[in-house]
């Protein structure tokens, strides 16, 4: 769901493929007829937007027809556990939880945590409110739980509950699926897990590009929790990301909030004492995460050596702090508005990649200096003589103040250095070639752009640039151009002893200054002394499993929680799904894996008083981050949107919501300002002029936004030209003919398209009425051999609130015959 | 050389043992004479296609200095050999006569790009973050909580990068207090 693998994932969909000639089902759910649709045993067209809907209806149904794992279920997720009685459901409250603050627009999760006890997240919002009474921290046991699953504020009750209206006859209203149709897939479902069989979900940005996108994945997760496929071979939720290094990149990290190995990045408002940073921030929980102060010293011991000391808290201080969400589209509106000066794009592609592309190429106009890192001459880049409002005559050139550098990158082939792909696996590439003219890494710009402003700042002593002055930044460098030593930097990043020797892995990390580490998860990838991602050993030289390709973090395991594929007490639950097992005379785990949980760690291992971290979890709980150590199907922190799913309607929807009064994701954040409009939604005054969905995709043949596929001539040629994507019947309505002209139209921009009629974007019945969905590729721009109107500048800027990602797979829009109005002579 | 029908594709397909024409028939005297680019090449690196994130197998030949041919790793576990139509179009993006190969500068306002250095642009970009990070430095927020950061200095990309560059960027960028860093992760 949410993906079209075939298409965007060819590669990787040979082993889907593999597994249909074993018997596996495939099963397709999307909006459009695809690729991947066309090797499934069974599509299932649904409304773009309405996947919570979907996916709560088959929770209700595995809860109802009680096909769950219960096994499975009682040990090794939350649904026993009782939540406080304060915590109201949106089926009291009509579509909102209880905390919710409407002055603010936020919730207050006070009421979601367990019964006695405040729990700390392993992921998004870190922090738990502080415990009352009685109330402790949890770690490994909770407080009160009903393994009977009886008690009205078990969260297993609570789940039901929650979902009893997500019927089938529900699903068929809000997503145009016939209940026939979806009462097969959910016995399919339910017949391929169990013991015996697993089943696994794969998405990609299909899920994630909305205003509930993480509550998407949640809704899946609590799915497979409940059927007992984490963990497990076969099982899983699979994220099919579409960059090289988007893992990497999110793991290192060039993201606001995290430093890298996700350690939360430290508010103004949190204490500048360091113990009192890290305890609120999970540091007194259970499971790995309460060994975040080891995690948070090391890397500061890797930023500033020497200067890192238990006198100066380890230069905790020289970390910047935010006051809020400091996320990419808040940087475009600082852009805009004035408070932005200047800015770096390495290998990204803003001016057409983004959503509302009118409104960052009015933010790359007002900087004072833009440095583009790119092997082409990019939209971004170009934008001052180059797109779309200098074409129509809205803006010359002459009136652009920004001063714009453009500096040639060096390409894969040119630079030794890792990528991680979508299964968190490392794997390193060798230089091939030195970089040519003044083409060079970003290590290169990295290291020599830091040594240049040091040396700029170093004899004016303030106190300001202590922070960068005290970087370690002796990098061995190589070759005519100088080139730092990329392994040398993995070193860093996987860490080393007081002594200098490589650290063999996260289980080392201290937290009193003795071990440096740059990212705790990658912590033994340079294990030995060896680079363990550039592992090659052939897959018919190794198992299955292939552990000697590449390596995984964290410690190279392959299944993440994969103690889980093992019983409670340390036996498969079937030896047609074996994978770790507890070997009691040996008196550890054995599988084709790296355990992910102590390896000598009994399934008996009952806590002592006490212990900590992972040691405070009992030898029958996996799920090692968790400070309970169990999977959630209830999350009593962590989400800024609800402990549960719940289906909203898209910012911008044809449909009224069928659940609840509250239309959309209450706590979604909106940008309301004149260069942001929405579109009425539905019931609103206007809406029908917004009458279709609109939903944009990818093809194989090019590559996001297009900055490494439009250039290139063989890609180029096998999909020339943007298009739009309707069915017959839309066409009909609107005069569209197939191979001539459309013009898609929203309240931030018109765009025009070649019309490709197809019976692929089936209309949907929603609600008694006919909803016509327009699918549209977003590889285009005004660069490249092949030229066209960018997708991404029709939508405007809605995001989800925890990951700030914008609502792109769903909003609304028009479509009209012909050409664009203000479309140049030609 | 005269026309031999014997020697002609077709007539070797229906006569010989190859009636698919997918083994020896396919070739003809030019083609014999011709040796693939992966044989002629003075080394291979190993490497990783730069697209999607499934991360597949490539190998890189290399000859005289220049790209000559990229082709799938047959012994990856993850692709076995294979690529999609980008990854197998690679050996095009790095060699392509449209790549960037000089800086471009373009001074405000301007009408055209103008060339310059690579020290120059080195220079005047370290000055640039030098003045917006001090002219837009705060220290402290309106409580006197510290702060030590700049919101004049924005960065945005990582995904198509490697580990250890959006490693060092990052730690440049701490130390320089620049927090607004992102990538494509939220697109």
């Amino acid at each position: 769901m949410g993906s079209n693998m075939a298409e965007c994932h060819p590669v990787a969909f040979q082993w889907v493929v593999e597994a249909q000639k074993r018997g596996g089902k495939l099963v397709h759910v999307d909006p459009r007829f695809t690729r991947t649709s066309a090797l499934a045993d069974l599509h299932i067209p649904l409304r773009a937007g309405s996947d919570i809907a979907f996916l709560g209806g088959l929770i209700h149904y595995v809860l109802e027809k009680q096909r769950y794992f219960r096994d499975y279920m009682v040990n090794y997720t939350n649904a026993a556990t009782i939540i406080d009685e304060r915590f109201l459901d949106t089926e009291d409250l009509d579509g909102f939880f209880s905390g919710w603050n409407e002055d603010q627009g936020v919730y207050e999760n006070r009421t979601w945590q367990y019964r006695g006890g405040s729990v700390w997240a392993a992921a998004g919002q870190r922090t738990a409110p502080p415990p009352q009474g009685d109330g402790v921290v949890v770690a490994g046991e909770v407080p009160f739980e009903d393994p009977s699953l009886e008690d009205p504020h078990c969260v297993f009750q609570l789940l039901r509950r929650h979902f009893s209206r997500y019927t089938e006859e529900m699903v068929e209203r809000a997503c145009g699926v016939p209940a026939a149709q979806f009462r097969r897939l959910a016995e399919l479902i339910c017949d391929s897990s169990g013991p015996e069989r697993s089943t696994c979900f794969v998405y990609a940005v299909g899920w994630t590009q909305h205003t509930v996108g993480v509550q998407y994945i949640r809704t899946a997760a609590i799915l497979q929790l409940l059927l007992g496929n984490m963990g497990r071979p076969g099982g899983g939720i699979l994220a099919l990301r579409g960059h090289a290094n988007i893992q990497g990149a999110t793991d290192i990290a060039t993201l606001f909030d995290v430093l890298p190995g996700y350690l939360p990045m430290p508010m103004a408002s949190d204490s500048t004492d360091l113990d009192g940073f890290c305890r609120p921030h999970g540091g007194a929980a259970g499971g790995y995460w309460g060994n975040l102060k080891a995690y948070l010293v090391s890397l500061l011991k890797a930023y500033w050596g020497d200067a890192a000391t238990p006198d100066n808290q380890f230069a905790f201080d020289h970390l910047p702090r935010l006051t809020g969400d400091h996320s990419t589209y808040q940087s475009t509106l600082g852009m805009v508005d004035g408070t932005v000066k200047g800015f770096f794009v390495l290998g990204e592609n803003p001016a057409v990649g983004s959503a509302h592309g009118t409104l960052h190429r009015r933010g790359l106009r007002n900087l004072d200096w833009l440095v583009v890192r790119d092997l082409y001459e990019i939209e971004t880049a170009s934008f001052w003589y180059d797109s779309p409002e200098v074409a129509a005559g809205e803006v010359r050139s002459e009136e652009i103040g920004t001063e714009v550098f453009l500096l040639p990158a060096a390409a894969h082939t040119e630079k030794d250095g890792s990528f991680t792909n979508t299964q968190r696996l490392l794997q390193w590439h060798q230089r091939a070639i030195d970089p040519a003219g003044d083409r060079r890494s970003e290590l290169w710009f990295a290291y020599w752009l830091g040594r240049r402003i040091r040396a700029k700042l170093e004899g004016q002593h303030r106190d300001r640039d202590r922070p960068l002055l005290d970087l370690t930044w002796g990098y061995p460098l190589e070759g005519e151009q100088q080139e730092p030593q990329a392994e040398a930097v993995l070193r860093e990043i996987s860490g080393v002893a007081a002594d200098g020797s490589q650290l063999p892995g996260l289980g080392a990390l201290r937290d009193d200054g003795s071990t440096s580490s740059g990212t705790w998860i990658y912590c033994g990838a340079f294990a030995g002394g060896q680079n363990q991602a550039a592992r090659r050993r052939p897959h018919w030289e190794q198992s299955w499993v292939a552990p000697e390709w590449g390596w995984a973090w964290p410690m190279n395991r392959r299944v993440l929680y994969n103690r889980a594929s093992a019983d409670p007490s340390g036996r498969p639950w079937s030896e047609r799904k074996r994978y770790l097992a507890w070997d009691p005379e040996q008196g550890r785990w054995t599988g084709p894996d790296v355990p992910d949980f102590p390896v000598d760690r009994a399934p008996t291992y009952k806590p002592p008083p006490g212990a900590s971290a992972e040691n405070s979890l009992p030898g029958d709980r996996p799920f090692v981050m968790q400070a309970d150590g169990r999977g959630w199907l209830f999350a009593p922190s962590g989400l800024l949107d609800g402990p549960f799913p719940t289906h909203y309607e898209p910012q911008e929807s044809p449909t009224r919501n069928p659940l609840y009064e509250q239309e959309a994701n209450p706590a979604r954040q909106r940008f309301l300002r004149p260069d942001n409009p929405y579109h009425p939604t539905a019931g609103e005054e206007g809406a029908d002029r917004f009458p279709f969905v609109m939903t944009t995709y990818r093809l194989t043949e090019h590559h996001t936004a297009g900055g490494m596929s439009r250039f290139l001539a063989r890609l180029s040629q096998l999909q020339p030209e943007m298009f739009c994507e309707v069915s017959p019947e839309l066409a009909e309505l609107r005069h569209l003919r197939h191979g001539g002209w459309a013009t898609i139209v929203t309240a931030r921009a018109s765009i025009e398209a070649r019309v490709l009629v197809t019976a692929r974007v089936t209309p949907l019945r929603v609600q008694g009425r006919q909803v016509h969905q327009v699918g549209l590729p977003y590889h285009w721009g005004s660069r490249g051999l092949v030229r066209g109107d960018s997708a991404n500048d029709l939508f405007p800027l809605v995001l989800d609130p925890n990951v700030h990602i914008q609502e792109v797979k769903a909003a609304t829009c028009d479509i009209r015959p012909g050409r664009r109005a203000d479309q140049p002579p030609s | 050389m005269p026309f031999d029908a014997r020697r002609w594709p077709v007539w070797r397909q229906v006569t010989g043992k190859d009636l698919l024409g997918l083994g020896r028939t396919a070739t003809s005297t030019l083609t014999e004479g011709r040796t693939a680019r992966t044989a002629t090449a003075d080394r291979v690196a190993t490497s990783i296609c730069p697209y999607c994130a499934v991360g597949c197998g490539q190998l890189v030949y290399v000859r005289d200095g220049e790209v000559t041919q990229i082709e799938g790793d047959p012994a990856s576990p993850l692709s076995r050999g294979r690529l999609c139509p980008k990854g197998a179009a690679s050996r095009e993006l790095v060699n392509s006569p449209l790549r960037e190969l000089k800086v471009k500068y373009r001074p405000p306002h301007g009408s055209s790009w103008e060339e310059i250095s690579l020290d120059s642009a080195m220079d005047m970009i370290a000055d640039r973050v030098i003045a917006t990070r001090d002219a837009t430095f705060e220290e402290v927020d309106e409580k006197g909580r510290p702060l030590r950061r700049t919101m004049g200095i924005a960065s945005l990309g990582g995904a198509t990068i490697d580990n250890e560059e959006n490693y060092l960027w990052r730690k440049l960028m701490v130390g320089l207090g620049v927090v607004q860093v992102e990538n494509q992760a939220r697109i």
